[in-house]
């Protein structure tokens, strides 16, 4: 099923490709398919996503087939395989967040979004969705933000309504 | 106070950085390691120290970095997991993001006892600004001169490099880790060949937690002997501890192996007690995969003797009454919290991580999570308890890599230890919606058996 946006043609920008070249540089001859997660990260906080324009452009770059790239970013949760909102907001819904009030949060976050979980807010600004634990749990509850990963801990509603409102006005 | 190996200084200013770790000591390993020892003579101290790895499944360390095979004009690679995903485990991501050059140290000392040079921290992909600290840090280490070509003059050339993953809790396996790092889906290798034979690149490497690694450090500094005094019988060293869910003190606490879990628990130094003026129910004691145990089996053996922060104590009684350290999550549960539900979840967790290659995990993870959510949503039939345990079993060393006994396990010993719950949420399906079953007896002393 091919969507109106993959069909626009993707061309990485030359300081891209010089941090594609740097990150090939890490691994030995002949290895530079290891280049290939930290590569779709570097794709995935230019464009937000990765179409499948973009994991095709990789795959030219690392000289392997377009399958080799699209089974790599099935496997792994971190890769958005569709366009999100401009903030991902990810809650870690893990049992130990559980223990103090993460399902609370969760369902917080979407009734103050007005989405469900995987939803995009009509402005294209937010979207949420729980995660696995995220090596936080003793900050619970957390959630996270790309491109960065930026944390947020040990949250209120309170403390909810401020970070959307600080994220609106950014 | 218990003494700090690792975590001695992270109370010092600017302690991230290279200036002030060096300042407080930093760094005389590698000088040591580099200019008196041999690469032999560092694995003989790390044997000494009797380090067991802190990943999780506690392997000598020593003896691990021993088995390295060493063929000639192959090189060998030193890999360090910091992909923490199991769930009540943060310790890593407090090391690196508070002293990372421990961990940049550790990896100097560890590639050079094994000779290798070029090493890899994996590190979780979520954890972007631990990434950005660490490479912050080895180029610090690097323009110091500890790391690059003739390290100190002495000949040995390192580079260091971090490696993002992309989400995936299996990649913390680590053959799953070596596939992730090569590039690829992380599916668990078949074993043998361990990576000490074939692991990155098919060359040989070891694979080590950010701790054990950064553990080394003091091993070297005061030799394995003086590290193997501190700690409990095999259980030697100090232990990084990640204390979450209902207590009044979450966080990360080095610990002396060999504390009480009752001190560990109720101590200010510590845990500080169960928030809320509440009372504690369980404890799942080294991260989500171990054996939930109830109040009265985590404080306490089966005999009445007092239970102990290490890895005899804490498997003593094998699965019946015992769990395992695992890698030092200590997840507590208060009297409010429902054993059903937070089985479920768990079991949720490994159904949603499983890699899907074997199918007695694959199917049997999914299955556990259905019927579990149906006896928590008061759908659940007697029969229901004894078909988990019967799921568990078949999963439960039928797999390729260990996270199917890691989803049977929390499974088993949360009907062993909790049975009447369970049953009570399928006698009771109306109330078990509306509140918890509480404390009951989890919490009266054991009734000790009479020698016969
Ligand atoms: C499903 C699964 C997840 C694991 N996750 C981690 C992890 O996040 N970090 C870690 O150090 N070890 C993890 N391990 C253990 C590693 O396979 C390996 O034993 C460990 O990294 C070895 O290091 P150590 O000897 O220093 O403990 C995991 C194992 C399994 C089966
Ligand atoms: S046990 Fe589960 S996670 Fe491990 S290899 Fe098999 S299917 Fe994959
Ligand atoms: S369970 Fe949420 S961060 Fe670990």
């Amino acid at each position: 099923m091919l969507r109106v946006e993959e069909v626009q043609a993707v061309e990485f920008s030359s300081a891209l490709i010089s941090k594609f070249d740097e990150i090939v540089s890490r691994y030995p001859e002949g290895r530079s398919k290891s280049a290939l997660l930290p590569i779709l990260h570097e794709v995935q906080a230019v464009y937000g996503w990765l179409s499948s324009a973009a994991m095709d452009k990789v795959a030219e770059y690392l000289n392997i087939q377009p399958i080799e790239v699209y089974e790599v970013a099935t496997f792994y949760t971190m890769f958005f395989l569709k366009p999100q909102g401009k903030y991902v907001l990810e809650v870690c819904r893990t049992g130990p967040c559980c223990l103090v009030g993460a399902e609370k949060i969760m369902d917080y976050i979407g009734e103050k979004l007005g989405v469900k979980e995987g939803e995009v807010t009509a402005d294209g600004l937010f979207s949420y969705r729980g995660v696995e634990c995220l090596a936080a749990c003793g900050y619970a509850p957390v959630l996270q933000i790309g491109p960065e990963y930026t944390f947020y801990e040990n949250l209120t509603p309170e403390s909810v309504d401020q970070l959307i409102e600080d994220l609106k006005d950014k | 106070m218990g003494r700090k190996l690792l975590l001695e200084h992270i109370n010092v200013p600017g302690i991230n950085t290279f200036q002030v770790y060096k300042e407080k000591g930093g760094y005389r390993a590698v000088e040591k390691a580099l200019k008196t020892m041999s690469s032999d003579d560092v694995v003989e101290e790390v044997k000494k120290s009797g380090l067991r790895g802190r990943g999780g499944a506690g392997f000598p360390t020593g003896m691990k970095w021993s088995f390295l095979a060493k063929p000639e004009g192959v090189p060998r690679y030193l890999v360090c997991n910091a992909d923490e995903s199991e769930p009540g485990t943060f310790k890593d991501r407090y090391l690196m993001t508070h002293i990372p050059h421990a961990l940049i140290e550790g990896m100097i000392v560890g590639s050079y006892a094994l000779g290798a040079n070029t090493s890899y921290i994996y590190v979780r992909g979520e954890m972007m600004p631990q990434i950005r600290i660490l490479e912050k840090a080895i180029a610090e280490a690097k323009a110091a001169g500890y790391l690059g070509k003739n390290i100190l003059g002495s000949g040995y050339d390192l580079e260091i490099y971090v490696q993002p993953g992309g989400g995936a809790y299996i990649c913390g396996e680590e053959t799953a880790l070596l596939e992730s790092l090569e590039g690829k889906r992380g599916n668990p290798r078949i074993k043998p060949p361990f990576p000490a034979i074939a692991g990155l690149y098919g060359c040989p490497t070891v694979v080590n937690n950010v701790e054990s690694i950064a553990a080394t450090v003091p091993i070297v500094n005061e030799g394995g002997e003086e590290y193997a005094k501190i700690g409990i019988g095999r259980s030697t060293g100090t232990k990084l501890i990640s204390a979450s869910g209902n207590i009044n003190k979450p966080g990360v606490y080095e610990i002396e192996l060999g504390l009480s879990v009752e001190d560990f628990i109720y101590s200010d130094e510590y845990c500080g007690g169960i928030a809320n003026g509440k009372r504690l129910k369980a404890v799942v004691a080294g991260g989500s995969s171990v054996p939930i145990l109830p109040a009265n089996l985590i404080l306490n053996l089966a005999n009445g003797d007092k239970r102990l922060m290490s890895y005899e104590s804490l498997s003593e009684g094998g699965f019946a009454t015992g769990t395992m350290l695992g890698s030092g999550g200590f997840v507590v549960l208060d009297e409010d919290q429902c054993i059903v539900r937070n089985t479920w979840n768990f079991s949720r967790f490994y159904h949603h991580e499983s890699c899907g290659q074997c199918s007695p995990c694959r199917e049997g993870t999914g299955w556990m999570e259905k019927v579990l959510h149906r006896i928590e949503y008061g759908h659940g039939k007697m029969s229901d308890i004894d078909l988990l345990v019967d799921v568990s079993k078949k999963i439960e060393g039928n797999t390729i890599c260990p996270l199917g006994d890691a989803a049977a396990w929390p499974v088993a010993s949360a009907i062993r230890h909790f049975r009447d719950e369970f049953e009570w949420h399928v006698k009771e399906p109306k109330l078990a919606l509306e509140r918890n079953y509480g404390l009951a007896r989890y919490a009266d002393p054991i009734e000790i058996a009479e020698e016969a």
